[in-house]
C-alpha cells in the first residue's frame, strides 16, 4: 500500500510547539537537497499563486537564508533565518524569522527519516517567546499536555459558528 | 502568506495556541460556546475544584478566548469567538501552504528522480523517455 501523503500538522507532546509530518517518495538526500539547494527550493516552496523573488541560501553553521514569496496584488511575504545545525541528510536546524513578525523569532528543526525508499519530513517550529511563556506557566502549575493538538479545533468550529 | 495573520500578533498566537493546547479548557470552550456560565457551573461536570477551574478561566481570558463580567458574585464567563476564528484561519492558512507546498515538492522530487509525476500517472502517459536530471 502506499503511504499516505497526508499532512499532519499535529502539536508536540511536551511543548506548544507546531509540528508537521509528511510524508515524500525520495530517498531523504535527495529530500535534504530539496530543502536546502536554491535551484531545488523554488521549484516547489510556497503557494503556486506566488512568485518567488528571492531565495538566498549560504548553507553553513552561521549562514543564513532568506525567502521571499510575492503575491499577484504585489504583496510581498519574506522569510528569513540562520542555520544552526546542518547534518546532511538527516538533520536541519535554523531559525525562523517572518518578517511581517520581525521580532518573533522561532527555531526550525527538520529531520527526515527514511524508510523503503520513502521519506518522512518532520518539522518542528518552536516559538522563542513560547519558551518564555512556558516557564511562565510551569510557575502557575499549570498543565499544558497537547496530545490531541490543534486537530479539535476542528471539533470547536461547529459550535462556535452556532454560538457566533 | 497570511491575512488572518495580519491581524494576530505572533504574541496572541502564541497565547491562545497554549491556551487550546489542553482538553480541560477545550471542554470549558465547548461548554461556553451553548452560552455563558458561572465557574460553579463549568466546574460541575468535571472533577476538578472551582479554584482549579479558576485557574483554566485565566488563561483562556489572558488568550483573548473568554471575558468575564465584573459581577461580583457570579463572575459569568462568556466566550469571545472572534479569536477563536482568527486563529483557526491562520491555521487554515499555515496548512494551505504546506499542503500546497509539499504537493509541488511531490512533483519535483519525482522529476529529480526521473519519474513521472503524480499527474502524469494519473493520465496514464508514462513514458520512460520522460527521464531527465537524476542529481546523485
Amino acid at each position: 500500500m502506499a503511504p499516505s501523503r497526508k499532512l499532519e500538522v499535529i502539536a508536540a507532546p511536551d511543548k506548544p510547539t507546531i509540528v508537521t509530518r509528511r510524508t515524500v517518495d525520495a530517498p531523504r538526500a535527495l529530500v535534504f537537497d530539496a530543502w536546502t539547494k536554491p535551484e531545488y527550493i523554488k521549484r516547489w516552496l510556497g503557494p503556486r499563486n506566488m512568485e518567488m523573488v528571492v531565495c538566498d541560501v549560504d548553507l553553513r553553521v552561521g549562514g543564513g537564508y532568506r525567502f521571499v514569496h510575492r503575491a499577484s496584488d504585489g504583496q510581498e511575504f519574506g522569510f528569513h533565518g540562520t542555520y544552526r545545525e546542518i547534518s546532511r541528510p538527516d538533520r536541519l536546524v535554523s531559525t525562523y524569522v517572518f518578517e511581517m513578525f520581525p521580532d518573533a523569532e522561532a527555531i526550525e528543526t527538520l529531520v527526515l527519516e527514511e524508510r523503503d525508499g520513502q521519506t518522512t519530513v518532520i518539522t518542528t517550529t518552536v516559538h522563542k517567546t513560547m519558551q518564555n511563556r512556558d516557564g511562565h506557566l510551569a510557575n502557575g502549575a499549570m498543565e499544558v499536555g497537547m496530545n490531541e493538538g490543534y486537530a479539535r479545533l476542528d471539533e470547536l468550529l461547529p459550535q462556535l459558528r452556532r454560538a457566533a | 502568506m497570511a491575512t488572518a495573520t495580519a491581524r494576530l500578533s505572533a504574541d496572541d498566537l502564541d497565547a491562545t495556541f497554549a491556551a487550546l493546547a489542553d482538553r480541560t479548557r477545550r471542554a470549558l470552550i465547548a461548554k461556553l460556546a451553548r452560552g455563558e456560565a458561572s465557574v460553579l457551573e463549568l466546574a460541575e461536570p468535571h472533577d476538578m475544584s472551582q479554584p482549579a477551574i479558576s485557574k483554566h478561566l485565566k488563561v483562556l481570558e489572558r488568550a483573548g478566548l473568554i471575558t468575564r463580567s465584573r459581577d461580583a458574585q457570579r463572575r459569568p464567563c462568556r466566550l469571545e469567538p472572534r479569536r477563536l476564528k482568527l486563529v483557526a484561519e491562520w491555521i487554515a492558512t499555515y496548512r494551505e501552504y504546506w499542503e500546497e507546498s509539499y504537493a509541488r515538492l511531490d512533483d519535483a522530487l519525482q522529476e529529480l528522480q526521473g519519474q513521472p509525476t503524480q499527474k502524469e500517472k494519473s493520465h496514464g502517459t508514462v513514458t520512460k523517455t520522460r527521464s531527465h536530471r537524476r542529481p546523485r
